[in-house]
């Protein structure tokens, strides 16, 4: 497998189907970075044509506005626009759901049109036209699988069933936590939280949510965002269950299960 | 004796008409202090919401046993309410029973319904009652509420409770009156509710059953007309507000954080400074994000005299279920108790004189705004479309643009997105290291 870039294609006056939009803690951050490998492995499975921008990419700004600094998040967001039309991308695909928001519904604004489409959705209209297959039973057939809502694909956009029909496929069984869906509970690092210490409390948010996922009695917690895969590993280990329960995103989960 | 009843009235109705609509124009004028902002696009979907929101309750169903004791509350104030015309046409003309002869047999049953709904309206306040005095409901016993807003929610259920015991004593004692063909009592027949209780006043005189049925008659009256001149002063205001609350809802996906157009202005001009020469020049200086009422939007304010307390909002709050300082309904009573207080100012001045008070700092502390997790909790709780996360990152981006106050970690993303083009500290020619990696 080789993942070319869109400079790459350009070069060679070509236009891929879909811009893999990486974000900052999926070409960065370790544990992320795996995610970044399973998503960029399954397309190349498949057979989508695609790109990254590479070292070209930047912040799309997400954590720098919702902390109150427009100025940054402009300068971010106008640079990657004219980047973005300068290539002629017309869809992205992203694995962060922080980098999905921003791109599809605050770019608009500034010049950015593109159809976005989260790494999740994504991988629904994968397996609804039957490109994805699975190796017989799967890994995680008959396992107990809990899946935890990140806010910014669900209640920022309204996207709760694609994750949920993607694991389906899985064959495995899926328990609810109490707060999910429309209700769920944030893993505590949206609005900028995971880049500074969480204000004085009673408990910190992700031990609740591990917690809560802990005690669904799931062997697999189901994340579809880096930054809530790294606050629920955490809140896990918190409750002394890292030896028992992990931490997949849904991407991984399918790259692990595929023929 | 009759003409002085009616006289007595009509000044009554004329004075609590008069005192609620100067105090309407008052909040008015408060809420229209807000930023501008057009809300009037899509039409059609803004009123799908006044119908699914405010009309049709959509979200309190997301609790259904409170969702229908509060929807007999809602439509037993609504439907009550028309039969508060006949009473204010009875009063103004000195008639009883006016619809009587209109409606004929139409009447009793009609009556029967809005009986059966007082009952309803009886029995949702008293279990509303025991759930914030005598259960203690988490959201209800929040500090946030400590004081006037505690009382004040009592003071609406224990009026409430009160206003539907005059009407059915009234009723009562009315058909007890018809049964014995006293003059000026029209015949109704059976009423649903009330009748039930009619054999309770037979041993009384002509003279007590009238004097009951008159106090009865004016003291719900009354109650109602002092009620609504309440309204205004009080969190009650919700079962008008929620209406043009749903009317002007946001229709934009909820993560979409609102666009500053001079920030984007400046930054096109930083980054392709040829465009300078057509710029439009600027006298005054932007203000960035919001430090008082004034920088909010009417909306904002609107939120505000919209809220009910509820506390829906902080019940979802992953910082309030935390134990973290932040309680968005504590941002929404801040931003109306705020305002009152300009309003106040204004109507004492003339124009606001500066009190070197700010909604910032002297309502809403810093620790508060820091505990936001920006995830929409709250947003989505709000059985009326309020949005306290708005007012959170707009004065976020005070502090943050106007103040330069941020947290230590905070200052370090910014200088990292800005030179790293990553919140982290890494070398931007390693963010594609993974798929070199892969490509061997």
């Amino acid at each position: 497998m080789y993942i070319k870039t869109m400079a790459e294609y350009a070069a060679n006056g070509e236009t891929p189907e879909v811009l893999f939009w990486v974000g900052c803690a999926g070409s960065f951050d370790q544990r992320a970075q795996k995610i970044t490998k399973a998503f960029a492995t399954i397309l190349d499975k498949v057979g989508v044509q695609f790109a990254i921008l590479g070292k070209e990419e930047s912040c799309t700004g997400d954590p720098a506005r919702r902390a109150g600094n427009e100025f940054i998040f402009q300068m971010m967001a106008q640079n990657n626009i004219q980047l973005l039309n300068m290539y002629g991308v017309k869809k992205i695909v992203t694995a962060c759901p922080h980098c999905f928001n921003t791109l599809k519904n605050e770019y608009p604004d500034l010049g950015g049109n593109y159809e976005v489409i989260h790494h999740t959705t994504f991988l629904q209209s994968l397996i609804d036209e039957g490109k994805i297959k699975l190796q017989g039973g799967g890994t995680f057939k008959g396992k107990k699988i809990t899946y935890h809502d990140s806010c910014y694909l669900g209640r920022a956009n309204d996207i709760y069933e694609a994750p949920r029909k993607v694991l389906e496929i899985l064959d495995a069984e899926l328990i609810e936590m109490k707060r999910c869906r429309s209700k769920g509970l944030c893993c505590g690092a949206g609005g900028a939280q995971m880049f500074k210490e969480e204000e004085k409390g009673t408990i910190r948010i992700n031990a609740d949510r591990g917690k809560e996922a802990v005690d669904t009695g799931a062997t697999v917690i189901a994340s579809n965002c880096p930054f809530c895969m790294t606050m629920l590993t955490d809140g896990v280990k918190e409750s002394g269950k890292e030896d028992d329960v992990k931490v997949l995103d849904i991407a991984e989960m399918i790259a692990q299960s595929m023929a | 004796m009759r003409i002085v009843q009616e006289l007595l009235f009509v000044i009554l109705f004329a004075a609590a008409v008069y005192l609620f609509s100067k105090k309407v124009r008052q909040i008015r004028r408060n809420i229209l202090l807000g930023r501008d902002k057009d809300l009037n696009d899509h039409p059609d979907l803004r009123w799908k919401n006044v119908f699914l929101l405010a009309f049709g309750q959509k979200k309190m169903f997301r609790n259904p046993l409170v969702a229908i004791l509060h929807f007999f509350v809602y439509a037993g104030f609504l439907i009550v309410n028309i039969e508060i015309l006949e009473i204010i046409l009875d009063g103004i003309l000195g008639q009883h029973r006016l619809f009587v002869p209109v409606l004929g047999s139409l009447y009793p049953v009609l009556v029967g319904a809005f009986e059966v709904l007082a009952a309803l309206v009886l029995a949702g306040c008293a279990i509303f009652f025991v759930r914030r005095n005598i259960l203690k409901l988490k959201r209800f016993i929040s500090k946030d509420l400590d004081g006037w807003p505690r009382s004040d929610a009592n003071y609406i259920l224990i009026t409430e409770i009160v206003l539907m015991v005059l009407f059915l004593t009234m009723n009562a004692a009315d058909q007890a009156l018809q049964a014995r063909g006293v003059e000026h009592y029209a015949v109704t027949g059976n009423l649903l509710v009330s009748g039930l209780f009619t054999p309770l006043f037979s041993g009384f005189s002509d003279g007590t059953l009238v004097l009951i049925e008159r106090g009865c008659w004016w003291l719900h009256i009354v109650g109602i007309l002092c009620f609504l001149n309440y309204l205004p002063y009080s969190k009650h205001l919700h079962i008008i507000l929620a209406f043009p609350n749903a009317y002007y809802a946001s229709l934009e996906p909820k993560g979409e954080m609102e666009n500053m157009p001079a920030v984007q202005q400046e930054v096109q001009l930083m980054l392709q400074p040829e465009l300078a020469a057509n710029a439009p020049a600027s006298d005054t200086m932007p203000k960035f994000g919001a430090k008082d009422v004034f920088d909010l939007t009417w909306k904002n304010l609107l939120d505000a005299y919209s809220c009910t307390e509820c506390g829906r909002c902080s019940a979802a709050c992953p910082a309030n279920i935390t134990g973290k300082l932040l309680s968005p309904r504590k941002i929404m009573m801040d931003t109306r108790d705020r305002l009152e207080e300009v309003g106040r100012n204004i109507t004492a001045n003339g124009t606001f004189t500066d009190d070197s008070k700010t909604l910032l700092r002297d309502y809403i502390k810093e620790e508060e705004l820091r505990a936001c997790t920006t995830c929409n909790a709250c947003v989505q709780e709000c059985p009326v479309s309020i949005s306290p996360l708005d007012i959170i990152l707009q004065l976020r981006r005070h502090l943050v643009m106007e103040e330069s106050n941020a947290p230590a970690e905070w200052t370090g993303m910014f200088s990292n997105i800005e030179n790293n083009m990553a919140p982290w500290k890494f070398s931007m020619d390693d963010r594609d290291k993974w798929a070199m990696e892969i490509n061997g």
